[in-house]
């Protein structure tokens, strides 16, 4: 260290955690051509294999832009897989097969969402209930009145409605592209707006925003709300795929951890105020691909489990070392 | 003179039990520094806490520019043209520089997204009147930038909101020699285009070196009103009610210093060199140096937390080589770190709790956590009391205590542990004037006890007043020693100037 010397600037270092996710996901998409080469299943490499392999993670994807925004403000929502099963369910019984019904029944789906958003946001702001607790309540109460409801697929989703999850346009799957626009008009949200700055400034430090007069309980009540709205969009999404909605779709997917663990391996900090949309989009192919891995290299559905858990923690041990900063 | 900015007139203020502030009056004026001094607990806090609107005051009235005003949160009194700059920043980390001086009133385009553009010149604009804003890039993350600099940065918002009125709040606490002069020249800057300022500090030489006007604040009522700053006697005698004199403690005599209790022979690694150091028992040895000389790299390779890779160290004669503080607490060696709320407190544990820490760290696993082969709850007490710690009882929680008898907590600590070496990193950061002298006694008596001391401090005058032999650190290297008495200019001197001036 000099001690006289100019004190010259300092040039902006290489910022690890800013290229951590691509870093990884380059890593994850190696490992997928090195075990379809390795198993001798190169016909998987093609174009339409990959745009596959995305299309079996979009409903994760969805649900994990929002989950993004509720990080981002150091909240969490682990109501979104009931929540998913929820507008599903509610979307294909108020469809029930009827094309006429599909703008109502989208509309309710996103009510919803809206509503369960609005709720998780006050309770969290408002009475102060930590998020993990409030949303794991939440959560509960959306499972249990569903089960109360119905125990199997309910209602019909109409063919109209199935071009949302089976429709292509040109090579691209309709859902796909919804995806990527759903993705850039999250991070434009983030980078352009006011709302965006505001989010960010709550997730690192809510005293300092609030001594800017940013209203901070308004930032987390409206980014709850998005991520309640992005997992009913998922469940309409799985709704049209599945043709019919059930009360388990939600949690048999684990889209809450799931939705977290891609959010996290994606770069954004669970204390909030650092991260972004294209990280989480990053994660979600990394989990996709890990996936495909598996399916090509033949691995056991139960090992699959295993693998996965330790994946998402040496993930997180990753960013932790390399950053040596508080990363969850 | 021009008339006051801020006027406040017969402020009273009573919190349940206590009555913080009796009808102080106050005023500061455009383009002056007006430094606000006294111990802690004196009242300045309050005083501010009600000026930007924090609290309301019980009774007086507060004018701003000669009008009444009446904040009821810190927003309407940003508004209004004060802005606060309290210790712990209120900066974003992981966000710009631009996007932090505009946090919350971002400048938008005309289709209401986040104009950047006009965003990054504006924020280039306010950071040019400040001698270091070559150095500032509006697009860095405040996060890499280093404390100092953050502070101009806060600064900078501060007069880019176009405050008129600026409270810094012990702004040179977590700042070197080199950063606070930066600091100075931002706060001179400020004074040129005629804001007012309000300066709390503990320290005399900053008040002398940037003060017009000195308010000294005792028991919640105005000690001393300056219009010209005195000679810092002066100003100590109001805020302590007493003579500096004692407030060291007397050094070691020479009868009381006895056999080297530790040594170190060419000790090093990567971030320290050729280390030859001794202390003795009864000696308090100080460490000078500039930040990142190497003095707290030194004190944790001695700690076992950043060993030494070269050299020898013997503690009592016996060669040791400790590679965890686990084994340099065995050994004999204890540490009080510099940042007492994150590495030396468990803040939500109560006094006694935190005494017992190390004690209980290294008992046996069935022992209770009563009683253990260190000691009991009883001994700690007495510790406790010994030490005159000021709390309601020590089952309360030691967040709710002030540093220095945070501080004491820490120290009884290791007493329990009976140490030979005892290190202490900036022991009295943050604390108060009469809380500081008590912990030079402290130290002067475990001294006088038999232990070794060597002491880490950025406050030049105490490591002086302190320690009966300085040793200067610089680049990782032991580089001058001085003995009791020594001046600044010298050791100072022996900090940044050229290698090889050693004594």
């Amino acid at each position: 260290m000099s001690v006289s010397g100019d004190p010259a600037p300092r040039r902006p270092a290489f910022r690890f955690e800013r290229w951590a996710p691509l870093i990884l996901l380059g890593g994850a998409f190696a490992i997928y051509v090195v075990v379809a080469f390795a198993t001798g299943q190169a016909q998987y490499l093609t174009f339409e294999n990959l745009i596959a392999i995305l299309g079996r993670s979009i409903a994760l994807g969805i649900t994990a832009i929002g989950q993004t925004f509720v990080i981002l403000v150091a909240s969490i929502d682990l109501s979104v897989a009931s929540l998913i099963s929820a507008t599903a369910v509610l979307a294909s019984v108020i469809m029930d097969g009827e094309p006429g019904m599909i703008l109502p029944a989208v509309l309710a789906a996103l009510a919803l969402g809206g509503v369960v958003g609005l709720v998780n946001g006050l309770v969290v702001s408002g009475l102060k209930v930590n998020p993990l607790i409030a949303t794991l309540g939440m959560s509960l109460i959306i499972q249990g009145c569903l089960s109360a409801f119905v125990s199997n697929f309910a209602g019909a989703v109409p063919a109209e409605f199935q071009v949302f999850a089976y429709g292509q346009l040109g090579p691209f799957p309709f859902a796909l592209l919804f995806l990527l626009a759903l993705a850039v008009l999250a991070w434009a949200v983030l980078r352009f707006t006011k709302f965006g700055s505001d989010m960010y400034a709550v997730g690192g430090s809510e005293e300092a925003a609030r001594f800017a007069g940013i209203k901070a309980g308004r930032v987390l009540v409206l980014s709850h709300v998005i991520c309640s709205v992005c997992a009913a969009i998922a469940g309409l999404y799985l709704a049209s795929r599945l043709r019919s909605g059930a009360p388990w779709i939600g949690s048999d997917g684990v889209y809450d951890l799931e939705s977290i663990a891609v959010v996290v391996i994606g770069g954004t900090v669970l204390a909030g105020g650092r991260g972004g949309i294209w990280g989480t989009m990053a994660g979600m192919l990394i989990f996709s691909l890990i996936d495909s891995v598996f399916n090509i290299a033949g691995v056991d559905s139960f090992a699959k489990q295993v693998l996965r858990g330790v994946i998402i923690v040496a993930a997180v041990a990753f960013y932790a070392i390399r950053s040596k900063r508080i990363v969850a | 003179m021009t008339a006051p900015v801020i006027e406040m007139r017969g402020i009273t203020k009573t919190f349940p039990g206590v009555r913080a502030l009796s009808d102080v009056s106050f005023d500061v004026r455009a383009g002056e520094v007006q430094a606000l001094v006294g111990e802690n607990g004196a009242g300045k806090s309050t005083l501010i806490k009600i000026l930007s609107g924090v609290y309301r005051a019980d009774s007086g009235e507060v004018r701003l520019g000669g009008t009444p005003v009446h904040f009821s949160h810190p927003v309407e009194s940003l508004a209004a043209g004060i802005a606060v700059i309290y210790q712990e920043f209120s900066l974003l980390p992981e966000r710009t520089v631009a996007q932090n001086l505009f946090l919350g009133r971002e400048p938008r385009t005309r289709f209401g997204l986040i104009d950047a553009r006009r965003m990054r010149e504006e924020s280039r604009e306010a950071l040019s009147l400040f001698a270091a804003a070559g150095r500032i890039d509006p697009d860095r993350l405040v996060g890499e930038l280093d404390v100092a600099t953050q502070q101009v940065v806060e600064i900078a918002k501060a007069v880019s909101t176009g405050a008129r009125v600026v409270v810094m709040d012990e702004p040179t606490a977590a700042l070197n020699e080199a950063e606070c002069e930066e600091l100075f020249a931002a706060v001179d800057t400020l004074r040129g285009r005629g804001v007012a300022i309000i300066y709390i500090t503990h320290r005399m030489r900053e008040i002398t070196r940037l003060a017009d006007r000195v308010t000294v604040l005792k028991d919640g009522e105005i000690a001393a009103r300056f219009d010209e700053v005195p000679e810092p006697g002066a100003i100590v005698r109001a805020m302590v009610g007493r003579d500096i004199e004692d407030f060291y403690a007397p050094p070691a005599r020479p009868e009381e210093i006895g056999a080297p209790v530790l040594a170190v022979r060419g000790g090093g690694n990567d971030r320290l060199r050729d280390i030859d150091l001794e202390v003795r028992a009864g000696e308090i040895v100080g460490l000078a140096g500039i930040q990142g000389a190497g003095r707290v790299a030194l004190a944790m390779a001695l700690f076992g937390e950043a060993p030494f890779d070269r050299g020898e160290v013997t503690l009592d004669g016996e060669t040791v080589s400790f590679r965890t503080p686990r084994a340099a607490i065995r050994g004999g060696v204890g540490l009080l770190p510099g940042d007492r709320k994150s590495e030396g407190l468990v803040l939500m544990q109560s006094v006694r709790d935190n005494g017992m820490l190390t004690s209980r760290a290294f008992a046996s696993p069935l022992s209770s956590h009563r009683r253990n082969a260190n000691g009991d709850l009883g001994g700690m007490d007495r510790l406790l009391d010994g030490m005159e710690i000021r709390a309601a009882n020590y089952d309360q929680d030691i967040r709710a205590l002030s540093g220095g008898n945070q501080q004491k907590a820490i120290v009884a600590r290791w007493l329990s542990m009976r140490p030979r070496l005892l290190i202490f990193i900036e022991p009295t950061r943050g604390i108060d004037v009469n809380s500081k002298a008590g912990i030079y006694h402290l130290m002067r008596d475990l001294a006088r006890e038999g232990a070794g001391i060597l002491m880490i401090s950025s406050d030049l005058p105490e490591v002086i007043g302190v320690a009966d032999r300085v040793l200067v650190m610089q680049e990782g290297r032991i580089v001058a020693e001085f003995p009791h008495g020594a001046s600044e200019q010298e050791v100072m001197h022996a900090a940044t100037g050229e290698r090889g001036v050693a004594a």
